[in-house]
């Protein structure tokens, strides 16, 4: 038996109604949103780690300087998403110790290394435009915060691929020794890039009914679909060699065909075994301990001020 | 672990982008009081010259209308087609008006 407010619900989702927090919502619904945003929000703070790996040692004062601005922004929109995702009623230090525990995961992509400054452009490049495909599609997504999350990130996250463009492009033109660090890069950074789109659709836990009650708008497979399509011509482009050797134009279906990716890999570096799964979270939790003393400062200077009103009152 | 965060106020953030327009709701922070939050509001949300003027609000203190009980709340208006100008049917020649 359907409720009448499951029916409600239902209504708007199929009349591309967005759901405001205080609606009535399945729990299931909420569960489900507060998993996706969440794991969103994580990828966005944990993902300031391999790039601030860089900042002191950026080529240029001007790389540095945009280096810098692209961190923060992360930071900005991990802010978007968590305000987003309180609006579900689960609260910031819940969802901090649900990522620092390890009960929450955020994008594998960021279990994987920066060894050489051509990371970064490539991370730029691929990873921020792989997030762009996902993000652009989400900007759909039924639930309102998210939605409106999602369009203010869309609109900052396309300056983050083109100077990740730009930096690989200064690379690929460059000597034959920075010509094979972006290509070292390039093969390295391709296919995490492709596993950020998920597990294949047949083998996604969340997928079906995350499509049904439109949270997700596009399958997994069709968004790395598209994403395997754009990034063939900015291969070439570069002049560099696509890592895909089975990339191969398929004119019935009119899109690339390509090799299929290492899943056991993926898998393992979601179970906690890439190279970085355990170094990440450490500095996650030193950061957050060591800011303590901020936090304790704001509060006690808050009731300070607090008690100095009450006392100019009396 | 997190104790001060949860003691932190959560402020609604609204930015004018051009002045003669509206200030539009935009996102929401944590802040310890309106002065922080507009820092705060400035670093987060108006990093591109997206506004000129930010207003922060205690989200405690706004009071909502519940969407649920849209249909008798704006009852008393909704039975005045009067108030619409596609109500009054004028010539052809004039319709323009």
């Amino acid at each position: 038996m359907t409720l009448p407010q499951e029916e409600n619900f239902m209504r708007k989702i199929s009349a591309e109604e967005k759901i405001e927090p205080k609606d009535w919502m399945p729990d299931a619904y909420r569960k489900n949103l507060i998993r996706q945003i969440s794991q969103h929000a994580h990828s966005e703070i944990i993902g300031m780690q391999p790039e601030g790996n860089w900042i002191t040692r950026a080529p240029s004062l001007r790389r540095k300087a945009v280096l810098l601005s692209k961190v923060q922004d992360e930071a900005g929109h991990g802010l978007y998403l968590y305000s987003a995702c309180e609006t579900l009623g689960i609260s910031r230090a819940e969802m901090i110790e649900q990522l620092q525990t390890g009960a929450a995961k955020y994008s594998s992509i960021f279990n994987y290394p920066t060894l050489t400054w051509a990371d970064v452009g490539a991370i730029g490049w691929l990873v921020d435009g792989a997030a762009i495909v996902n993000q652009v599609s989400l900007q759909r997504t039924s639930y309102g915060p998210y939605s409106r999350g999602m369009i203010r990130i869309c609109k900052e996250e396309s300056f983050h691929q083109r100077q990740g463009y730009e930096a690989i492009l200064a690379l690929a033109k460059g000597s034959e020794g920075q010509k094979a660090m972006a290509q070292d890069a390039l093969d390295r950074f391709y296919w995490p890039a492709l596993m950020m789109f998920g597990p294949h659709d047949s083998d996604s836990a969340h997928s079906q009914k995350s499509m049904e009650w439109k949270i997700k708008r596009e399958t997994n497979d069709d968004l790395r679909q598209k994403f395997i399509d754009q990034t063939v011509q900015q291969i070439e482009v570069l002049g560099l060699e696509h890592p895909d050797k089975a990339i191969k134009w398929n004119e019935e279906r009119g899109h690339y065909d390509s090799s299929d990716l290492n899943w056991d890999e993926f898998w393992s570096v979601i179970n906690g075994n890439g190279h970085c799964n355990r170094q990440r979270i450490e500095h996650h939790v030193a950061a957050h301990e060591e800011g303590e003393w901020v936090r304790d400062a704001i509060t006690a200077y808050n009731e300070k001020k607090r008690a100095k009103q009450t006392q100019d009152a009396a | 672990m997190t104790t001060a965060t949860e003691k932190l106020e959560l402020f609604e953030v609204f930015v004018r982008s051009k002045r003669g327009l509206d200030h539009k709701h935009i996102g929401s922070l944590h802040a310890e009081d309106h002065e922080q939050a507009l820092e705060y509001a400035r670093d987060c949300y108006t990093r591109r010259s997206e506004g000129v003027s930010i207003w922060v609000v205690k989200s405690n203190d706004i009071c909502a209308s519940q969407e649920d009980d849209a249909d008798c709340f704006y009852d008393p208006s909704d039975d005045k087609p009067y108030r619409h100008a596609t109500y009054y049917v004028l010539p052809d020649p004039v319709n323009n008006m």
